[in-house]
Order: structure tokens, then sequence, then C-alpha cells
């Protein structure tokens, strides 16, 4: 049903994403695409993938920009997947119901087997976030790991999206964005999560934590300024008494 | 509403579907980080690979070449069958042909060999984790001529620490994630240690720690750095030592820690012309001495509770005069050479930045201690109630290495943390068990005249550690004994042997001609070539007089269709790392880390579905065939029928001492030294394939001087005995092959060399320009152009993976935004790129965060039209680029003809990033990168690769068929 | 964004058919066209066959067509889905209409009430297809007051082109018809003026800082895609037209959508004004035909000219 749910639980299920400790290192990327390729929306496919022109469905794909320049200059890599937003077009315009926002927990989902693959909802989507199955004829796209987070055939730590789990460096977090108690929630409260395009409107759930600004170490006591002779500078050396 | 029923029944998601029928645990090797995986095994296929949360390396995560495994377990690139070459070389013509009759060839070729001259068969082996067995195997056979692949790598990581504070950085060492207040890390993109790296960093930043990273390239973990110096590649160890001037000129050195457990106070003859000039005083029993102010006598430098002088001129008993090591490395870095200003335009970092950190350095080791209340005792029985440690951390890696000055520049930096205080001391750089060992460690290299026989294992390991002249592998008159002239005069300390010298030297036939190159796991004919074009000339040029290849036998092991599978005449087909027993061992690079030793193994997760078999167990067969002691019992059956997995329970190297250190003993209580244990492997099995000690708190700082772990570590086999391990800030070892330089001692070098050694075997580390660039006009080719490892790539063979090849599927060269702009160069634009050697044609990109001289690329992402099974038209063959095209192995002549090797004087470390080019915009053309090399065709055995690729279809098939 | 055949063809088939329809039943109503059975077979016939055309083409693009049926049910949020509802819903009026004026010969009375119900359903429905582009906020050369208008106007304009030719053929009366044409192809023309106008001159509120919230650091350039090849996104969003062809093909758009048909419109006026009815027709073919041929390139350009938020991860300046 493409309305958006009247009544939602309040329940905001999504990612946090650190932009300070992101190394780009595509670890949440590779992995998110394993784990689906045999998951809820399988498979993830992958056309020409030998050849010329590789290409395939990845819900989860990592940039590298460059901001500012000189001193202020900073290399920031950033993952960008489906923010699960909380008024998304992407929802709204699919004709046929395929696309829908869960009221239990917020998760945008396609149902593959009504979609007509009319491509709609990636028009709609300003994230990029939607990714077309030329082979199935359907649309696909993050399902924040639905058949994991809930999984109870897994152990409860690893009841978290692929992506979470595996990242190396800790970049990624995932919880209640709608519980303003929640561990994200304080993450985001904390260190300033901002929205990707507030100005659509599509109110994001995924938060950003943007790069920190340097720490600054205590003014280190600047070093003996004096330029001194070697020898002179030995002798301070001559008299010093050490035990070894 | 009228049509909502049009929309069908809402989607009923199943949101705990059964996920495997089986897990299995094994070792990741996507790349040789040796994380733990999960394997799920669902319907019999693989389903997913996890990070195993238990495994001490990587605690559960998974990069991006781990995630994508079962990629490469169904490569279409896989070999299948064993083949025998019957076109010329590089034709790829082949016949498949039975294990049986691959055996035989294999076995007639080298037994022949080994029954006239063992050391016509030169073994070199690649990315590996077998070196324990291949390197036994190759002293088995009786050849010297045998490495890996460390000598291109980070030989001079390995040697630089090694020699200086008996461990290295490399995957050997890690920073103190825990504990450390700023961490300076110089030239890593990925390192071996790649996921413990990332997961250190995010702890590091999470701390509010501060990360200096330095490197030319803004990238990866310069991106997450607070701090990132731009330098110019090459000029490390200038910045080094203009840090070290700093604090010397402060006074701002710990001079305890300097005293307790480094050779600063030992006492060096200051005779010049002497024979034993800039060596350590000693005793009569060889124990250095130091000056001691409480007697104001000389006395044994390594007894407890001397106070020895640091600086001063002392006499010795002889009357001649001796200096403390403190004092001669002191007044040298205190020189003005060594002065931020003076220093500053050569690196390309400022003089006020490099004041800065020096200011910081000293701020954060002497003000912000870290101190643990944990009790230990000393080398000398002394109890302290404190682990107390200086919270800097240095980490490097190649960007350090891949120079010509590398090994000094390794030093240096050790030397920076040796002033601070800060190795293996809470907060700072921390040695990973087996390290530290003495300096230098045991083995030397065998391989002398007396050693190597027909029909004999040769009495000694191929690779070890020289102590000075006489330990060199050379004939009398100078001439190298092993084909890569690894310890001869041109690569004294190569440690790891000089791998990137073997094809050049067999084709030469310098020092002499070999019979047999067998190559394992190493893709020569490609991405660790220099000079590609050249190698593959080399490996493909006749003797004109008899019509044979100059090289005339190339045996082959790899698991893939890569550019080398062409140009062997015969090919053993191995297991993909899912179908196999493997080890990652004590004896080679295991997976300790700094607070307890760990080993693993990997075990068959699926069976092959192909006439393949793993190396390890084609290796011992062929070992028992050729009637090698070790592997053949005296009744001359196999001694290891079960091959690898046999030989990894039942080998010992000593008494005690397996592949394993877990579960040893009959019953599997012991560990580290115990008899053989039959059931060692399924003890690893439940464990989940590692075995990891953890240390005792007060064992697992100042490991160096530390009794209860010194102590440990003879139990263990690690170390000789429980003497504490001195660190060398002046090295001996150095100045002894500068004496012979100087005419001392039976073993000398060459006269043309001698002004060489004597130059490049400074006993304190100093900084040189890279050879590259002294030897040709910088102002023709003005830039530096160096190579970053990608981090969802591994080498070549990455690219067969349908998911990898997606993120890298071609390079390009990155090019600072303001050269560009001066060179005309947008996005995307073509450009020819030209050095001594040769010239490519690339696209560029323009970046902001790249050293303002400096181009770089991605490595090894370019592949040969043709190879590993991809569409000859793909990407990475028609617009990737290597370097390699552009770096030869030997530097341009020098006025008096002479050339130099492309590496490291004293380690012999290929010098990939020395390399110096020149850039030109140039028109499209055809929109391909140059050189093309003639496409390869298929070989047989390979897979059809898919138009379409479905992975994963068949789960959710049969799973929604089961609802 | 891709301009792809498929839409294009449907957005130009079904506008001038709906265009027709509207002019149809609105003429009729106000009783400006006899009941012939010529007449009335071939302009609906050719009305229906142009909007049944269209919407057969649209399917092509789909990855599911046999499930199209599905894109009913959701009229309540969608924009295609509710042209589609409205597509399905004219056909009913349209089909009373064509059955009064074919079969009954009748265009009058409770026949003229269909025949003004599937004029408003026409236009409704092609309000709606200009709705589900107007309504898509990622991409702002659609997100816009100016593209509504643009396909009604045009849709008029071509529809009634269409009209003049079978007024002609018919021998019947077009002087309103003709005038109608001229009015639509001035206001279309001006239309589609505006509309590049506001393009050219304004540009969305996203931007690669807002994109990426990296803006606070500096200006924002992309170092690396994630993925060297193109993908779907690429494809499908990632369409870029230079400058320069655009600056063209907007020129043929102008001349064939605009300048010519109003041209050969009032060629056509000036042929009635002689009586010269073989001549007024072949002007109103290549009318016709004219403005057939321009919507077409208007339509690419609409596609060829859209940015969507989406590239601002992939390198794009603005959206
Ligand atoms: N320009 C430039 N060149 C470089 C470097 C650089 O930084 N810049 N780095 C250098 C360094 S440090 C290194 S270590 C080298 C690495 O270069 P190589 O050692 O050549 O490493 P790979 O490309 O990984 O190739 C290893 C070979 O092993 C094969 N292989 C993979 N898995 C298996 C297996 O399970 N069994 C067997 N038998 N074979 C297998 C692969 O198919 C491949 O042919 O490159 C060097 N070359
Ligand atoms: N993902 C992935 N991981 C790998 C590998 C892989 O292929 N892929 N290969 C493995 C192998 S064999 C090795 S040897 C290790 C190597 O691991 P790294 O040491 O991380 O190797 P490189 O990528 O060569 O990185 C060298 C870094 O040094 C920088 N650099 C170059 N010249 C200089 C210089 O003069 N000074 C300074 N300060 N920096 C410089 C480069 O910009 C680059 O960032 O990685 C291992 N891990
Ligand atoms: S896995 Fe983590 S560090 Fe790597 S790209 Fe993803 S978010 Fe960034
Ligand atoms: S990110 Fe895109 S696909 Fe995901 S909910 Fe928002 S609009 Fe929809
Ligand atoms: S492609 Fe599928 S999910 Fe997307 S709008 Fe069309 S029908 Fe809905
Ligand atoms: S939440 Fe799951 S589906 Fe979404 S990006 Fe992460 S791994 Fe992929
Ligand atoms: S770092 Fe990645 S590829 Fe390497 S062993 Fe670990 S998971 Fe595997
Ligand atoms: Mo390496």
């Amino acid at each position: 049903m493409t309305a958006l749910p009247a009544a939602n639980s309040g329940k905001k299920l999504g990612l946090v994403i650190d932009l300070d400790t992101c190394v780009g290192c595509h670890a949440c990327a590779v992995n998110c695409k394993q784990w689906n390729s045999g998951g809820h929306m399988a498979p993830l496919t992958d056309t020409a993938p030998y050849g010329a022109d590789a290409a395939g469905v990845w819900f989860n794909r990592i940039h590298s920009f460059e901001a500012g320049e000189g001193a202020a200059g900073r290399t920031v890599h950033f993952p960008r997947s489906c923010l699960h937003c909380e008024t998304p077009a992407c929802v709204t315009v699919c004709p046929t119901g395929a696309s829908y926002k869960r009221a239990e927990d917020g998760i945008v989902l396609v149902n593959e087997a009504t979609c007509i693959g009319c491509k709609l909802c990636s028009w709609a989507c300003p994230y990029g976030a939607r990714e077309f199955d030329d082979d199935s004829g359907t649309m696909k796209k993050c399902t924040l790991c639905i058949d994991r987070i809930y999984n109870t055939n897994l152990a409860e730590v690893d009841r978290v999206p692929a992506c979470v789990s595996t990242c190396p460096a800790n970049a990624r977090h995932f919880g209640d964005l709608g519980d303003p108690n929640s561990a994200v929630s304080r993450l985001v409260r904390e260190r300033g999560g901002y929205d990707l395009m507030p100005e659509l409107d599509y109110k994001p759930v995924n938060k950003y934590l943007p790069p920190r600004s340097r720490p600054a170490l205590p003014p280190a006591k600047p070093l003996a300024p004096a330029a001194i002779d070697t020898a002179s500078a030995l002798l301070r050396w001559v008299d010093r008494a050490l035990s070894r | 509403m009228a049509f909502d029923f049009l929309a069908g029944p809402p989607e009923a998601v199943d949101t705990s579907p059964h996920i495997s029928d089986e897990v299995k645990t094994t070792t990741c090797y996507m790349c040789a980080c040796r994380c733990g995986i999960k394997v799920h095994l669902k319907d019999g296929q693989i389903r997913y690979i996890e990070g195993n949360r238990a495994h001490p390396v990587n605690k559960g995560v998974l990069c991006a070449k781990g995630s994508a495994g079962i990629m490469q377990h169904f490569s279409p690139a896989r070999l299948s069958k064993p083949l025998k070459r019957v076109g010329p070389r590089g034709s790829g013509e082949f016949q498949e042909i039975e294990w049986p009759e691959a055996f035989a060839i294999a076995t007639q070729w080298l037994s022949e060999i080994r029954a006239r001259d063992p050391r016509r068969l030169a073994f070199f082996t690649g990315r590996d984790q077998s070196q324990a067995l291949t390197g036994f195997w190759a002293s088995q056979f009786g050849t010297p001529n045998f490495a890996a692949h460390g000598g291109f790598c980070s030989v001079n990581m390995a040697a630089g620490g090694i020699y200086t504070i008996g461990g290295s950085f490399w995957e050997f060492g890690e920073p103190d994630w825990e504990h450390a207040r700023y961490l300076l890390m110089f030239g890593v993109a990925e390192d071996h240690d790649s996921n413990p790296i990332k997961t250190g960093l995010s702890k590091l930043k999470a701390r509010g720690a501060k990360f200096v990273s330095v490197n030319p390239v803004r990238t990866g973990y310069s991106a997450v750095a607070d701090e990132w110096l731009a330098i110019r590649p090459g000029t490390d160890g200038l910045l080094v030592l203009a840090l070290v001037h700093e604090l010397l000129k402060a006074d701002r050195v710990d001079l305890d820690y300097l005293v307790r457990y480094t050779n600063a106070p030992w006492l060096v003859i200051a005779a010049p012309g002497a024979a034993d000039d800039g060596l350590f005083a000693r005793d009569g029993s060889g124990e250095p001495l130091c000056w001691d102010k409480a007697t104001g006598r000389l006395a044994s430098a390594l007894v407890a509770n001397v106070q020895p002088a640091l600086a001063g001129e002392f006499q010795l008993a002889d009357g001649r005069k001796a200096v403390p090591a403190f004092q001669l490395m002191a007044a040298r870095y205190l020189d003005p050479a060594y002065a931020p200003d003076r220093v500053a335009e050569a690196t390309g970092v400022a003089a006020d930045a490099i004041r800065r950190i020096a200011a910081e350095l000293a701020h954060v080791a002497f003000e912000t201690p870290v101190v643990l209340d944990v009790a230990w005792v000393d080398w000398a029985g002394r109890r302290h109630d404190q682990m107390i440690g200086r919270p800097v951390s240095v980490h490097a890696m190649r960007g350090i290495s891949a120079h010509s000055n590398g090994f000094h520049t390794c030093r240096a930096l050790h030397l920076l943390q040796m002033l601070l205080g800060a190795i293996d001391v809470p907060g700072s750089f921390r040695y990973k068990p087996p390290f530290p060992r003495p300096i230098p460690p045991a083995p030397k290299p065998a391989g002398h005249a007396h050693q190597v026989e027909a029909g004999k294992p040769m009495a000694g390991p191929p690779l070890g550690f020289v102590t000075g002249p006489e330990d060199l592998l050379v004939e009398a008159d100078g001439t190298p004994r092993r084909i890569d002239k690894a310890f001869s005069w041109e690569a004294p300390i190569a440690a790891h042997g000089l791998m990137h010298m073997v094809i050049a030297n067999a084709h030469a036939g310098d020092p002499y001609p070999i019979d047999t190159l067998f190559m394992y796991m190493a893709n020569m004919g490609w991405n660790s070539a220099m000079n590609v074009a050249g190698t593959l000339a080399m490996l493909t040029d006749r003797d004109p007089a008899t019509g044979e290849y100059k090289i005339p036998h190339i045996i082959y092991s790899d698991a893939f269709f890569s550019e080398t599978v062409p140009y062997a005449d015969l090919v053993l087909p191995d297991t993909t790392y899912l179908e196999r027993w493997d080890c990652i061992s004590l004896l080679d690079r295991p997976i300790s880390n700094a607070d307890g030793p760990g080993d693993a193994i990997r075990q068959p997760v699926v069976a092959p579905d192909r006439d393949v078999r793993p190396f390890q167990d084609v290796l011992i067969e062929l070992g028992h065939r050729l009637g090698l002691p070790a592997f053949s019992n005296a009744d001359g059956t196999a001694k290891f029928p079960a091959g690898y997995a046999d030989y990894l329970v039942g080998h010992e190297r000593t008494p005690g001492v397996g592949s394993l250190a877990g579960w040893r003993g009959k019953d599997g209580t012991l560990y580290g030294k115990g008899a053989a244990n039959p059931d060692q492997l399924q003890r690893y099995v439940a464990n989940g394939c590692f075995w990891k000690h953890e240390l005792a708190p007060e064992q697992r700082y100042f490991k160096h001087a530390n009794r209860s772990y010194l102590d440990w570590a003879v139990g263990m086999g690690f170390i000789p005995d429980a003497k504490p391990i001195v660190l060398q800030l002046y090295s001996e070892v150095m100045q002894k092959f500068r004496l012979a330089a100087d005419g001392h001692g039976p073993v000398q070098p060459p006269d043309d060399r001698r002004q060489h050694i004597r130059t490049y075997f400074d006993p304190l580390p100093f900084w040189y320009a890279p050879f590259e660039e002294s030897r040709i006009d910088q102002a023709r080719y003005p830039l530096h152009a160096i190579t970053q490892r990608p981090m969802a790539m591994y080498h070549s063979w990455g690219s067969q993976n349908a998911w990898l090849r997606q993120i890298h599927g071609h390079n390009r060269l990155y090019v600072n935004a303001k050269l560009g702009a001066k060179l005309g160069l947008a996005d995307d634009d073509w450009a020819e790129v030209t050095s001594h050697h040769g010239r490519i044609k690339v696209q560029v990109k323009l970046m902001e965060g790249v050293n303002a001289d400096t181009v770089w690329t991605w490595n090894a992402v370019a592949k040969r039209s043709g190879a590993w099974n991809l569409d000859p038209e793909a990407a990475e063959a028609r617009k990737g680029f290597l370097l390699n095209h552009l770096i030869s192995e030997l530097l341009p002549a020098d006025a008096a003809g002479d050339r130099l090797l492309n590496a490291d004087p004293v380690t012999g470390q290929a010098a990939w990033y020395d390399l110096r080019v020149r850039l030109e915009k140039v028109a499209p053309g055809d929109a391909t990168s140059e050189p093309a090399l003639p496409t390869l065709a298929l070989v047989p055995g390979v897979a059809e690769r898919p138009a379409m690729l479905r992975y994963g279809a068949s789960f959710r098939r049969r799973r929604e068929a089961g609802r | 964004m891709h301009p792809a055949a498929s839409v294009i063809i449907f957005t130009t088939l079904t506008g001038a058919g709906y265009g027709l329809l509207v002019w149809l039943g609105l003429f009729a109503a106000f009783g400006l066209l006899p009941a012939e059975f010529g007449f009335g077979l071939l302009a609906l016939a050719l009305a229906l066959g142009l909007v049944s055309a269209g919407l057969l083409a649209s399917t092509a693009h789909l990855g599911h067509p046999e499930r199209a049926w599905r894109a009913l049910s959701q009229w309540r949020t969608s924009w295609l889905s509710r042209e589609g509802v409205m597509a399905l819903a004219a056909y009913v009026p349209a089909g009373l209409f064509a059955i009064g004026w074919v079969f009954l010969g009748r265009n009058d009375g409770i026949w003229a009430m269909f025949g003004l119900v599937a004029s408003v359903a026409s236009a409704a429905t092609v309000y709606c297809t200009g709705m589900i582009y107007a309504s898509l906020k990622p991409v702002q050369r659609w997100c816009n007051a100016w593209v509504v208008p643009g396909y009604l106007l045009l849709a008029l304009m071509t529809g009634a082109l269409l009209l003049n030719i079978l007024l002609h053929l018919f021998a019947l009366q077009g002087g309103s018809a003709i005038g109608v044409a001229i009015l639509a192809v001035a206001a279309g023309w001006a239309a589609k003026r505006g509309y590049w106008r506001f393009i050219d001159t304004t540009s969305a509120a996203s931007t690669p800082a807002s994109a990426t919230g990296l803006g606070r650091i500096g200006a924002v350039r992309l170092l690396d895609a994630p993925h060297t090849e193109e993908n779907y996104l690429l494809k499908e969003m990632g369409f870029q037209l230079a400058r320069k062809h655009a600056a063209k093909l907007r020129r043929i758009a102008e001349l064939a959508g605009f300048a010519m048909p109003f041209a050969l419109s009032l060629g056509v006026l000036w042929a009635n004004s002689l009586g010269a009815g073989g001549a007024g027709l072949a002007l109103a073919v290549l009318a016709a035909l004219s403005a057939a041929l321009g919507v077409a390139v208007e339509r690419w350009l609409f596609f060829g000219e859209a940015k969507h938020t989406v590239m601002l991860y992939y390198g794009a300046g603005r959206a």
C-alpha cells in the first residue's frame, strides 16, 4: 500500500553512518551484496559479470568526495544506501502498492510479486537508493536486512544489518531513531548527526555524523627554541646520573 | 476502495528465514590478513561468509574482499586440470594431463637437477603463508635458491626492525590501540593487518587520540587522520631525523629508557683505521662495555644497576678511546642539517609543522604517560609496581619500505621510538610474539659451498640473518652464490631474498644458469614484475645456439588463469582457499597480536569439483617422489601419505616444535612445545580453526626486558635464552660491513663496491636521496609516481571476482589539481607517462589531496587482455594500466657504466616507489591505455564465463517453495 | 534523465489523442460539428487509436507489462496510478460518445454530455501525466509550475492540429478549429519558452553540499564513484546532454513544434480564405506532422535536459 502508514508504531529503524571514521573500504557494500544475494530480495543480479561493462544490483555504494581546499580540505568516504525516509515519495508514487513503508518499524520495502518495474520509484528517490534488476524486471533496494534484524535463527548479537556487523571501522550503527534514548539517537545528538538533502523534506531516518574537527592538542610547550651548538648540547648529558 | 484489491495481498515478509544447514569455520584468504570466517552452507552451496566474532584477528568483521569470497571460489578463471605446454611459451597452447603425468614430469626434471647440482633449481613463492613448508622443502631439496615475495614486498621493514629492535612493523607489531594517545603513521594504505588497523583507528579516534598520517596521498586511512602531512615520496627519513633533531635539541628524550633498554650507553671504539673501529668495546667474555659513573670504571653494559654514561669520552683498558653510542647518535642529529628549516623544502612538510609535531610528541610522551597498575618484574629481577608508558605509537609500511633508502628510514623510525621511550610500553608500538627476538636472530642463511651438495639436503635454511660479511653467500671473488644474489655484496642483508631479480638473473645466467624455475602463487608475468615486457621477453627468450629456452623449465602452481600461467611449461592447478588445509604458523606469519601468540589453519569447507590438488599436498608428494629425507620413511614409503594435513600434525621442526602450537602433546594439553598430537587438527576445527594464547597482564609490555615474558618465550622456543633484548640504535652489524669495505677482515667487497658499501652501511640511520632520482635528470622526470593498495582488491587476483571488479574495473592516474591545471589536464583526459625506462598512456583524475609533485594510481587493477577469463575487452585491459611498465629492475648506468639494482643497497628490497616520471597530455586516440600487450589465449579447462550472474536466486526459490 | 523511446512515444501519442478528444467533445457540445458518420468514425478512431497505441507503448517500458493492471490500485497517492485510472475511465464517456456519434448519428443532448465528460477526462488524464513529472522533487526541471500547463497545452495543440486536418478532409467548416489551433500553438510555444527560461535561470535547491552534508567543510567534489563502470542509476538518471546539442535540439523543437505549425496554420487560414481546400488540407497535414516531430523532440529534451539529484553523488555540480 503506497499510502504512508497513518498510524505507525513510532519506531524508526535506521542506520547512523559515521563519516569521521569511514575509511571507504567497501566492506559494508560487499557484505550487503553477499548477504542479500541469497536473502529477501535475492538475487542481486550482475550483468556481464566478467565482461566489458559489468554492472550489478547493489544496495549500498561507497563514494569518495573531497571537500574544501588547502589545510581545511578533507577526503571523505561516503556510503550511500536507502535512508528509510519518513515521508518517502518513492513509496507514494508507486502505482501498484509494491512499494511500501512498514507501519511497525518504518522499513521501506518492495513487494517484488506485484512490482511492474515502472521505475518511477527510482525517479522519486533523491538518493539513488533504488536498484532496478533488469533480469527480474523488478525494483530492489536495501531491506535494512529485515531478514537478519528479527531473525530468531541468529544469535542476538548478529541481529543487525550485515553492513553494520561487518564494518571494520565501526562507522555504521543500527537502531531505533524514533526512540530518543536509543544509542543511535544519542550518537546523533552528541555528534550533530544530520539529514541528507533536508530541503526535499523526505525526512530521512538514516543520519550521517560529520567528520569531526581535528582535536586540538593542549598547546604543547614549545621545544627549546634556543639555537645551541652540538658540543654544549652534549654537555647536558655528561652529568646525567641514570641507572640501568 | 474499489481498486485496492488489484494491489494483491500485502507482502508476507519472512523475517526469520533459515540461513544455513551447516556452518564451518576456517581462515579467510582473500588476502594475507588471516581473518577468521564462518562459512554458511545451505542446500550444499555456500550461502554466506561472515567474520568469526571469536577470532582474535578480525573479531567478527570482514573486509570487502573477504565478503566476496563466494565469487572467488566460483571464479570462471579457476584452473581445473594439470597442464603441459605444447605450443611456444606464452601461446597458451596446453594439453590437459593427468596428475601422475604431471608428477612424472616434475620428478624427472627435479631429480636430475638434484643429482647434479641442486642450485639449478630456483624455487620462489609468492603470496602464500606456507613458507615454513616451502622453505623447508627447498633446504631438503638442497638448493639455497629459495625465497618468498618478501624481497620485493617489505624486507626493508622486516630487516630494519629486526636488526634494530628485534621485531618489526609489517604485521609483526602493532600500535597499542587501547592506550595510544598519538599515532604517527607513515606510508600505509592497507597493510596486512587490514581489519585490525581499521578497527584500531576507530578505537583510537573514539578516544580522542590524535592520528597523524604521513603520506603523499590523502585517501583511506589518511582521509580519517586528524592531520595529514603530504610528504614528498622518499623523504620520510629526513622528516623523522628532523623530529629527532628537535627532541635532542630540547633534551626531550627518555634517557632512562635509552639506558635501560637500548645500546645507547654502549661504548663504541674510536680508533680510525683500526679493524675494530666503530665496533663496541667488549670485555673478555665478549660483553659490551659501558662507563659506569657510579664506580668511575668500565663495566659490562649488560648488567643491572650500573650507572652508564651517555656522553663523554672514555679510555679503554688498552688505552684507546671510546664514546657511548648515544653521543655519536646525538652529535649526528644535532647537526643543523637536520633542522626543520633545512628539511622543509625537500620533504614538502612545513618547518612549523615539523616543530609542532615534535613538541606534540614530546608532550604526549612525557606529560601524559599511560600508567597501568600492573606490577611486573624486569629481566634483572627488579619488581616494578606499575607499567608506565609513553603513549606515542608509530606504524609504517611500504611507503617507507618500497624506496631504496627504506632500510635506513625504517631504522630512523625505530630510533625516534627509542628516544621517546615508546617501544613495547603502554600506548606505544607493541611486539607480537614470537617477537621480540635477539638482534639479529639466530638462523643464518645456508648456501655456502660446503653446505650445498648434490643429492643431499642443505644444512640449514635458505633464508636467515647475516651477522657480518663472513655470513655472506659469496664466492672468494665476491661472486654471489644465490641466483637472486641475495646475501651478496649487492644485497647483503637480503633476509627475504630477491624474488624480483630471479627471472632476470636466470635469463642472463648470472651468476650461473639454472635449469628449472619453480614458482608458486606469484604473478611474475604481470603485476609483481618490474619491467613487464622485459620479463616476458626473458621468459620466452631462447639460446640461439641450441634453440632452447634460456630458462629451460618453468613449473608454476596457480589456482587461476593469471597472466603468468601461459608462460609455464607445467602448470599445477591449486584449489581455492575453501577447498584445502592450510596453516598460518608461528614459524611463518602467524595471527598473533600483542597480547599473545596465535596460529590458525584452513580446513576444506567444500570439496573441489575439478581435478585440482592443494599445492602443499603436491609439494609433499613431490618431496617423497624425489626421495627428500623428511618426506619419506626409511622404508621408502611416504611419510605423510595424507599430505599436508598429516604434515601439519606430524612434522617436527625441532623436537616438540611443529607447524602448529596449539593442543600439542599426546592428549593436547600442551601448547608451544610438545609431542605431536594426532587429534590436533580436530582440536583446531573445534575451536574455530585457530589457537590463541593470552599473555598474563604482567607479560604484555616491556617484552624485550620482562622476566616473565622472556622466560615464557624461552619455553615456547621463540628465543634461545631469557637474556634481555637490547635495542640497537647503533648497529654494529652495519659497521662490520663498513670495516670490510675499508679493507678489514677475510671477506671484503670487490674494489668497485667498496665505496658503495662504506656509504650505505652506516651504523646510524641516515637519509640519502632515493637512487633513481639521483641517476636521472630530475628536470626531465620531475614527478614521483607511486601506487596504493585498493582496500577492495587484492593484487591481481581480485579482478576475476564478479563483485570486486565492479568496484575497481579500471584505474586512473591521480594528479594534483594544480599540477593538472598547469599541464592543461582535466578529469578523464588521456596522458602519457614517461620514465627513464618506458612510457604508458593513461587516463587521469585530478584531486586536491595529493602531494604537488606526486602522481599515483591503484595497484594491480589492470589486467592483460584475455587473462583471468575476462572478456578481452574488459575495462581492466582497455583502460587499466600498470606502473610496472615504467619501473626497471636496474637503474640507468652511471658515468662508469655501473647499473645498480633498483633496490635498497642494504636489503635488496625492490624500490617500487622511487619511480620518477614526466606527464604530458595526449589525444585520447582510441581511448585505451597503452601498452596493450597481445591478448592471451584462453588456457584449457577454464569454465565458460556466464553472461548473467544470479547467485543466490536458488536459495530464495527453495526458501519460498518451502513456505 | 534517460530519454526512453517508449515514454516519448507514449506521451506524444496520448497527448495528441487526448487533445483531439478534448476538442471533439467541446466542438460537439457547442454544436460546431455535424454528427457525420465518416467524420465521427475517423476522428474518434484516430483519437482513441492514438491514445491506445500510446498506452500500449508505455507498457514496453515496464519490467512486468503483464502486471500493468496492478497500476490501477494506488490512485490515492500515485499520479501514475491516477493516470492509468483516468486513462481507462476516459474510455467510458469516449466510448459512449463514439457510440452515439458513429452508430446513432447523434452528438447532441446526452451524447454531447458524454463528449464533454470525455473532454474533461482526457484533459484530466493529460494533467495526471504532467503531474507524474511535476511531483518528482528530485528533478527540479520537472517539479515546477511550467510542466503541467506544458503537457496540457501541447496536447491541445496537437489535438487541434489533428482536428483541423479532419475537418479539411471532410470539407467541414473549419474556421473555429484553425483559430483554436493557432491559439493553441501560440500558447504551447509560450509555455515551452517559459519552461526553458525557467530551467535556464533557476536551479535546484539541492547541491553536492546538501546531498552530502559536507558543504560545511568547503566546496564538494567527487573523487571516486563507487564503481568504475556504469550502473542502473547512471544509465537511468545520468543521461548527459551537451549544452551545444541541447541548444540545437531546442531550435529544432521550436521550429518544427511551434514556428512551422504556426506559419502553416496561418497558411491554412489563408488557403481557406481563398477557398483552396486542397491546399488547406495539405498545409494542415504538414502542420500536424511538423508539430508531431517538434513535440517528440521536445519530449526527448524534456528528459534529456532533466537532472536528477542522485547525480549530485556522481560528480554533478548541480541538479
Ligand atoms: N607497481 C607496483 N608493483 C608491485 C607492488 C606495488 O606496490 N606497486 N607491490 C609489490 C608487492 S609488495 C607484492 S607482495 C607483489 C604481489 O604480487 P604477486 O605476488 O604476484 O601477487 P598476486 O597478484 O596476488 O598474485 C599471486 C598469484 O597467486 C595466484 N593465486 C591466488 N590464490 C591462489 C591459491 O590459492 N593457490 C595458488 N597456487 N595460487 C593462487 C593468483 O592467481 C596470482 O597469479 O606485487 C608487487 N608489485
Ligand atoms: N586490500 C589489499 N590489502 C593488501 C594488499 C592488497 O593488494 N590489497 N596487499 C598486501 C601486501 S602484499 C602488502 S606488501 C601490504 C602493503 O600495505 P601498504 O604498506 O599499505 O602498501 P601500499 O598500498 O603500497 O601503501 C603504501 C602507502 O605509502 C604511501 N607512500 C608511497 N611513497 C611514500 C613515501 O615515500 N612516504 C610515505 N610516508 N608514504 C608513501 C602510498 O601513498 C600508500 O598510501 O598490503 C597487503 N594488504
Ligand atoms: S565498511 Fe565501514 S569503513 Fe568501510 S566503507 Fe563501509 S562504512 Fe566505511
Ligand atoms: S532513500 Fe529513497 S528509496 Fe529509501 S526511503 Fe528514501 S526515498 Fe525511498
Ligand atoms: S518499479 Fe515497482 S516498486 Fe517501483 S514504482 Fe514501479 S511498481 Fe512500484
Ligand atoms: S541494511 Fe542490509 S540491505 Fe541495507 S545496506 Fe545494510 S546490509 Fe544492505
Ligand atoms: S582482511 Fe579481508 S580479505 Fe584479508 S583475511 Fe581479513 S577478511 Fe579476508
Ligand atoms: Mo607485498
